[in-house]
């Protein structure tokens, strides 16, 4: 049922990758991203695309999760596609109508349906090897530093991973009172879309009285278990880098040269 | 593996009946009242209200829901309107009654369920949880359906909400003769108001008889996680002590009788 | 003196209407007197307004008394400095277990307690295992709670109190939610830790089931304790609990009707092998 889904699409199995600090992570897919945009020739996706091939490998996640995440984006890439075919300017290739297509226009396209792809599997692979919690975990920690400034950190992070534990819970609370009202005679589905959205106030109104109700409980069940923010807490489970952590560094690292090397070998288009 | 929350269920609910359907979390009694009202759909098999198959193609979904009425597990989460009778007035309304018809519904259904007058037009979130749970009743009621089936009516309430909700509905059955289906996870609290019992157990029905009987069945009910009114395990252990006492009795009134019975008094 | 006590306690709130004028002042707790010892296991019954569940919230410091005084381990709940310490001391356990499940994942909600309290990470280790252990949820440490049942998830919610090694538990109806399976559980786990830890415990509830094994119990309404006594005094007055309208066991129930009707028998039967017995029919057998 509802409560089976997993949120961030975690994929259980047994890999270095999934072993792998999630700072290591969360700082890899990072310049991972950069790396994509530095690209400017066809070795260098050759490169990219090697690099995220052996990580796949290494994390036994089968490819058809990553493949997934992209569905979601199938719009958002061709509509990039198509603009950037039709709006470069340069050298005509071939002319429709009004629009026509560069040669400047084509490279760029294929360039940026290459990049985007790459970028949704590459973060794809860190969500489906970090589960939402070591994630949290990572970003508080990473964004330590900003505490000098007054940015509330930890606040952040245990929002997030009330918000992690609560999504499910509020799902399921939905669907049941979806249900109670249809039992009423409700219709979530007929009528056009101000008839639709006016439906949805008897679903909405209950789902936000309990969320309400839900957070008032937990503030307080919280406090009864002396929780006074991140001051002087310690932690159950603290993240500590171990050996192959600062060795997946050294990878990235290297990985990154290679690509600013590449970026200067003009050979191909 | 397919997995079946519900596996091989016959049964023929009769008009104006009072039925406890009984068993444990996961037993897949909810799965079972959402079958009979449409919303959900068995994998295998038909569900007829009325002689007619409700999943035949062009049957009126809308019209089943309001004439098999389903109260979910704590109802009053469902309220959303701003004071007591426009959120009961939602289901009328939602069948396209007249305003006049819908009121006249609505009003007819909170009497029904004893909701005080002077609260009708409060805001139900600043009701107790009692009144709460009658206004959400009468939701399902002022559609006026033929079936009303309540998921655990009593479901998080003190013992005084408990039993009042409970005579209402016996009320309400004694008064229209409407066919209710009561789902419980508690033999005790039924045990005097129902005519019928159905105990599921792992999707299937394991006893489907009149209260004397199924409650003779002490350790079956225990092996899967339901407990007989203390009644039939009192009137068990006297008579395995060599009390001469018949073991059927459900409620205490028919417990005492039996017992000065067998005392000679 | 006891680990927690009240003299005087009276709590009163204003009652706002919709433009938030005062309306009037209701008192939720009325001159209560409370006296808890190290140890005990005491059970409060009451209705839905009976002001039980307003009691317990001023013995974990989250209200605090209007007039009268409440003492946690001899430490006055009204005093700031001392509130991280009562809460540690007198643990809560609260009636929803999906809103007091902080952790993704069972181990690191009993962790959480500890984590607030800044123990250092290995004992923060030992005590989750301690006390998933104590209530049978050590085989659960890491499943998520959205896949446990209401028992389970209860008997979790009570790890995470252990584990900040209280004096005192308050259980605030913890199975008012629960099936009876569920209520068994987290009964039995409760009586537990009150016999083989020596955890103090107070229960609240409205289910008469669970009171019957309490050292004393506590009935009130309308914001007083109109009864006390151990489980038989109490349930030996069956017309006043009848007035009342809460539960009275089945077996009490009958024997009363019983002795009514001249049965010759006892005051306050609470069990069935005591009914038999009574009757003339026992020897020796337990059954029930």
């Amino acid at each position: 049922m509802l409560r089976d889904i997993t949120l961030g699409q975690y994929y259980q199995t047994e890999s270095v990758v999934h072993k792998l600090d999630p700072r290591v992570k969360l700082v890899g897919t990072l310049l991972y991203i950069i790396s994509l945009f530095l690209v400017n020739n066809l070795t260098g996706y050759l490169a990219a695309a090697l690099f995220l091939g052996c990580m796949i490998f290494l994390s036994k996640v089968p490819f058809r999760y990553m493949v997934r995440g992209m569905k979601a984006i199938v719009f958002l890439l061709l509509l990039t596609v198509l603009f950037n075919l039709f709006l470069t300017p340069g050298e005509a290739l071939v002319q429709v109508w009004k629009l026509t297509i560069t040669k400047q226009g084509v490279r760029i396209a294929v360039f940026m349906a290459i990049r985007l792809t790459f970028l949704i599997i590459g973060s794809s692979l860190m969500t489906l090897t970090t589960t939402p919690n070591n994630l949290t975990d990572g970003l508080e920690k990473l964004m330590g530093p900003l505490k000098r400034c007054k940015v509330p950190v930890h606040e952040i992070s245990m929002m997030m991973s009330i918000a992690l534990r609560f999504i499910p819970i509020l799902m399921e609370e939905t669907d049941k009172i979806m249900k109670a009202q249809i039992a009423r005679g409700a219709d979530f589905e007929s009528g056009n879309l101000i008839k639709k959205a006016k439906a949805m106030v008897p679903l909405l109104v209950p789902l936000f009285i309990s969320a309400f109700r839900r957070a008032n409980d937990l503030a307080m069940a919280m406090e009864a278990r002396c929780y006074q923010g991140g001051e002087g807490r310690t932690k159950m489970k603290p993240l500590q880098y171990k050996r192959r952590d600062y060795l997946a560094y050294v990878v990235f690292l290297c990985y990154l040269l290679i690509l600013l090397a590449l970026r200067n070998l003009r050979m191909l288009p | 593996m397919a997995s079946y929350a519900l596996r091989d269920v016959s049964l023929v609910i009769p008009d104006g009946q009072f039925i406890g359907l009984i068993g444990h979390t996961g037993s897949g009694k909810s799965t079972l009242v959402q079958h009979l009202n449409g919303l959900l759909a068995p994998t295998e098999g038909s569900v007829y209200f009325n002689g007619e198959d409700i999943h035949e193609k062009g049957y009126d979904k809308k019209k089943l829901r309001s004439k098999v009425g389903l109260v979910f597990q704590y109802p009053e989460h469902q309220l959303f309107e701003t004071d007591v009778f426009s959120d009961v007035c939602f289901g009328p309304r939602n069948l396209g009654l007249t305003q006049k018809e819908t009121q006249l519904r609505a009003f007819e259904a909170l009497r029904q369920v004893g909701f005080p007058e002077e609260y009708f037009y409060q805001s139900p979130f600043d009701l107790s949880g009692g009144q709460k749970r009658r206004a959400a009743i009468a939701g399902v009621l002022a559609m006026r359906p033929e079936v009303l089936i309540l998921d655990e009516p009593t479901a998080g309430l003190d013992p005084k909400g408990r039993d009042e909700i409970l005579e209402r509905i016996a009320a309400l059955k004694r008064d229209t003769g409407i066919t209710v289906v009561l789902v419980s996870h508690s033999m005790e609290d039924i045990a005097e108001y129902v005519d019928r019992i159905i105990v599921m157990n792992r999707g299937s029905v394991l006893f489907d008889d009149v209260p004397s009987v199924v409650f003779t069945h002490v350790k079956e009910l225990e092996e899967v996680g339901l407990a007989a009114p203390q009644v039939s395990y009192i009137m068990q252990a006297l008579h395995e002590s060599g009390m001469p006492v018949r073991t059927g009795a459900t409620t205490l009134e028919e417990a005492e009788r039996e017992i000065l019975r067998a005392l000679g008094r | 003196m006891g680990i927690i006590e009240a003299k005087k306690l009276i709590f009163e709130y204003i009652r706002r209407d919709e433009e938030g004028n005062a309306e009037g002042i209701t008192r939720a707790i009325d001159e209560v007197d409370l006296d808890i010892r190290q140890g005990e296991f005491v059970a409060i019954l009451g209705h839905n307004g009976s002001g039980k569940s307003t009691l317990a919230k001023h013995i974990n410091a989250i209200l605090y008394p209007t007039e009268g005084i409440v003492l946690v381990d001899g430490k006055d709940t009204r005093a700031e400095e001392n509130i991280w310490e009562i809460r540690q001391r007198a643990g809560m356990v609260f009636q929803n277990p999906d809103n007091q499940i902080i952790g993704q994942v069972v181990e690191e909600d009993v962790g959480f307690g500890p984590e607030n309290m800044g123990i250092p990470t290995k004992e923060i280790w030992e005590r989750v295992e301690e006390s998933l252990k104590a209530v049978g949820m050590y085989e659960f440490r890491k499943h998520s709670p959205n896949k446990l049942s209401g028992g389970q998830k209860q008997r979790v919610s009570i790890a995470g109190v252990i584990a900040m090694h209280p004096k005192c538990i308050i259980l605030d109806e913890p199975t008012a939610m629960l099936d009876p399976n569920g209520r068994k559980e987290v009964i039995r786990a409760v009586r537990a830790l009150n016999q083989v830890e020596g955890v103090t415990i107070l229960l609240i509830t409205h289910y008469m089931e669970e009171v019957i094994h309490a050292d004393r119990v506590l009935v009130m309404e309308k914001g007083r304790v109109v009864l006390q006594g151990t489980p038989r005094e109490i349930f030996s007055q069956v017309e006043t609990l009848k007035e009342l309208r809460l539960d009275v066991p089945q077996v009490t129930l009958l024997a009363h009707a019983l002795k009514e009707k001249g049965v010759p028998l006892p005051d306050g039967i609470l069990s069935i092998p005591e009914l038999v017995e009574a009757l003339g029919y026992g020897n020796g057998r337990r059954s029930g």
